[in-house]
């Protein structure tokens, strides 16, 4: 069986690294272009691997964001960026959860309206909803502000969520529930003690979903804010260089990783966690 | 410690249909109740109205004689313990034992809870396993688990729903006897759900028969085995199941496809007008006539098709045509009690000295008056014997007193020393 077993994943294995590699090479470009100094970008001469490495690393770029002219643009986009997507995915999650609850648990007029909805929502294109609400934002006073973006990522990601987390709260046994009930708990502790920590899963892999869709989102940040509310996707729209006729290429390629960095680390904490099966051993087996 | 009263229980699903209906039974303070029934019968959905997880349709639900239709689950005080067990995967075994206890917010210290849990523990034998997680379990442990929760605070009533039907034969065998050891021990009163007639009949002091919604017979196993009311409690109740034949009523006499018996006047009094009735009879009435073991009655003759031979018995099948009358009847019969429609075929449980072999036509016989003969109509019980019903009744009340008794005694005894 073993033997078979790897044998049969052979030809995934081959497929699996032109993919890596595909997916790979632009995110090292960033990295390489982010260490080269402005003579390196100009010149091939400076660089290895066919200009593709620099010869000289160098860390100018990181000191122009953080601490160099386009700090000032940077480091507040970067602390927006933070504040509207965690807030987002909080309280997308929250919202999220009790949605897929009900969804999952009760019977309800206007459930298939809500799934539907939902579905068609996440299917609508986005830049057609960003002229009017740029519209509707400057006259109610949400135009550039936290709470201006907030509510339009809420609306990109709730959809998803209640989808994933419902599919979740599904694949829990009816059972546990009602054991907790005749177990003496109110319909709010059998959710709170039991549904939540087996949810779990599903709850840490939404949350990460929803921060990437509202982190990565360039659309609804360049154009619902000005200079207040602006996060660092919009941010690096609006880096310059020396002069008018340089691009400020390495500072944008450097900003571009450190702002991958939190991801890279979401991921890494909570892979283990967003593994399923947490429910095994629930039931019979 | 508590009495349970179902009056007149219905349970009526959206589409009108009675999953439940008009079930009404008493269970006494201590007793161990068996509802049994093939699948579909409504025996769970019963139970489910018990604990209170699905709604009454109507009807009255009484603990100790305080209404509780509109109670939720968590305000009757039962216990439960699930097919499937629902333990929680997050919580170690401690921790899943100590649930209800926890819920009970300010009722319980932490010492309290510990010597409750251990107490479980104990007399279910999980002690080594308190740390583990309910996966890293086997089904018996897990089993165990889901009786240590059930069994931790001081419920009315436990009810269980088919607790044994995922383990394998040995394990079922040895966790029944357990339930049953515990059940003694503690006296608590227990509903127990179940589609094996063996753990209906070993486990129960009484037994509700159940057949699509409806309560056919409540009653101790000896009574439904020995005077079952009508013809599905008597095809139900019993390992191999009762063998039924058609039989022509020609005045005192049945003829049976083999021979004819005679019948006393009251019951021929009874078939009267009756062209055709089911004769019913235990495999283990019909005896090999070459053993001579002093049985005294009908003698047959009939070609054995099959037999089986275990050790300690055998069996050996015949194959017989059912006449076309009551053919269809049978065959409805054969249906509810979820069976293959094969057939018609006599079983008989022999001693295992017996050297019939198949493919011989052998000679039987057995005693009529050990015979069950049923209306092929309504499927009733012509020959139950309500007098000796009603003395069976009083025997097994009174033994199941005098266990209770002696448990307790045994427990204060134990407890004072």
């Amino acid at each position: 069986m073993a033997s078979q077993d790897i044998k049969g994943t052979k030809p995934y294995t081959l497929l699996a690294i032109p993919i890596i590699i595909w997916t790979l090479v632009p995110l090292l470009w960033t990295l390489a272009l982010s260490g080269k100094s402005p003579a390196a970008l100009a010149s091939a001469n400076e660089n290895t691997l066919g200009n593709f490495w620099p010869k000289d690393w160098t860390w100018d770029n990181y000191a122009l964001i953080f601490t160099g002219g386009a700090s000032d643009l940077f480091l507040p986009a970067l602390r927006n960026s933070v504040v509207v997507c965690l807030s987002a995915t909080v309280i997308g999650v929250i919202l999220a959860m009790f949605c897929a609850y009900a969804i999952a648990r009760l019977n309800f007029p206007g459930k298939r309206v809500i799934l539907t909805t939902a579905l068609t929502v996440s299917f609508f294109p986005v830049i057609a909803m960003v002229t009017p609400l740029f519209d509707l934002w400057t006259k109610i006073g949400l135009f550039d502000t936290i709470p201006g973006l907030i509510i339009p990522y809420l609306a990109l990601t709730l959809p998803l969520s209640i989808w994933v987390l419902s599919a979740f709260f599904q694949a829990i046994p009816w059972e546990m529930e009602q054991a907790a009930q005749v177990d003496g708990a109110t319909t709010w502790q059998a959710f709170r003690k039991v549904i939540v920590p087996l949810a779990a899963p599903g709850v840490f892999t939404t949350a990460i979903i929803s921060f990437f869709i509202a982190w990565n989102d360039f659309v609804f940040a360049i154009s619902l804010t000005s200079d207040k509310a602006r996060t660092v996707p919009a941010a690096l729209a609006f880096f310059t260089g020396a002069s008018q006729f340089e691009q400020p290429t390495g500072g944008i390629m450097a900003a571009a990783v450190v702002v991958t960095i939190p991801v890279v680390i979401l991921v890494l904490i909570f892979q283990r966690r967003i593994v399923a099966g947490l429910t095994s051993g629930a039931v019979k087996g | 410690m508590a009495e349970i009263t179902l009056k007149n229980l219905v349970k009526k699903y959206g589409d009108g249909f009675p999953a439940v209906n008009d079930i009404s039974l008493d269970i006494a303070d201590g007793e161990f109740m068996i509802l049994v029934g093939p699948s579909g019968c409504g025996k769970s959905t019963l139970l489910r109205m018990i604990v209170g997880l699905e709604d009454i349709t109507s009807g009255d639900m009484l603990i100790d004689g305080k209404r509780v239709n509109e109670l939720a689950p968590r305000d009757r005080n039962l216990s439960m313990v699930f097919q499937n067990y629902a333990l929680y995967p997050h919580l170690s075994v401690f921790e899943n034992i100590a649930f209800p206890l926890r819920l009970a917010k300010g009722h319980h210290s932490e010492e309290e809870i510990t010597s409750k849990v251990n107490a479980a523990s104990d007399m279910l034998e999980l002690n080594e396993h308190l740390e583990r997680k309910p996966a890293n379990l086997s089904g018996g442990q897990r089993q165990r688990v889901a009786m240590g929760r059930a069994i931790v605070r001081d419920a009315d009533a436990f009810l269980f729903d088919e607790p044994l039907s995922n383990l394998d034969a040995k394990l079922r065998g040895q966790m029944r006897t357990e339930i049953s050891r515990m059940q003694r021990r503690l006296g608590t009163t227990t509903v127990y759900v179940t589609h094996d007639q063996t753990e209906a009949m070993t486990l129960g002091d009484r037994v509700a028969v159940l057949k699509k919604g409806l309560l056919q017979q409540c009653a101790s196993p000896r009574e439904l085995y020995d005077q079952p009311v009508n013809l599905f409690v008597a095809g139900f109740i019993g390992s191999p199941p009762m063998n039924f034949l058609p039989a022509q009523v020609d005045g005192a006499t049945l003829r049976l496809p083999f021979c004819d018996v005679e019948i006393g006047a009251d019951l021929a009094a009874k078939v009267e007008g009756k062209d055709i009735v089911i004769v019913g009879i235990r495999p283990e009435h019909i005896k090999d006539a070459s053993l001579d073991d002093g049985v005294q009655g009908a003698a047959f003759t009939a070609p054995v098709d099959v037999t089986e031979w275990l050790g300690n018995e055998q069996y050996a099948y015949i194959p017989f045509d059912a006449d076309p009358a009551v053919r269809a009847k049978l065959d409805e019969l054969d249906r509810d009690l979820d069976g293959e429609g094969m057939r018609t075929q006599i079983v008989v449980n022999l001693d295992a000295r017996s050297r019939i072999r198949e493919g011989d036509d052998e000679s039987f016989v057995f005693d009529p008056a050990l015979m069950h003969v049923f209306d092929p109509e309504s499927g009733d019980c012509l020959t139950r014997d309500e007098a000796k019903a009603k003395a069976i009744a009083e025997e097994s009340e009174a033994d199941r007193r005098r266990g209770l008794e002696r448990a307790k005694a045994r427990e204060s005894k134990n407890a004072t020393t």
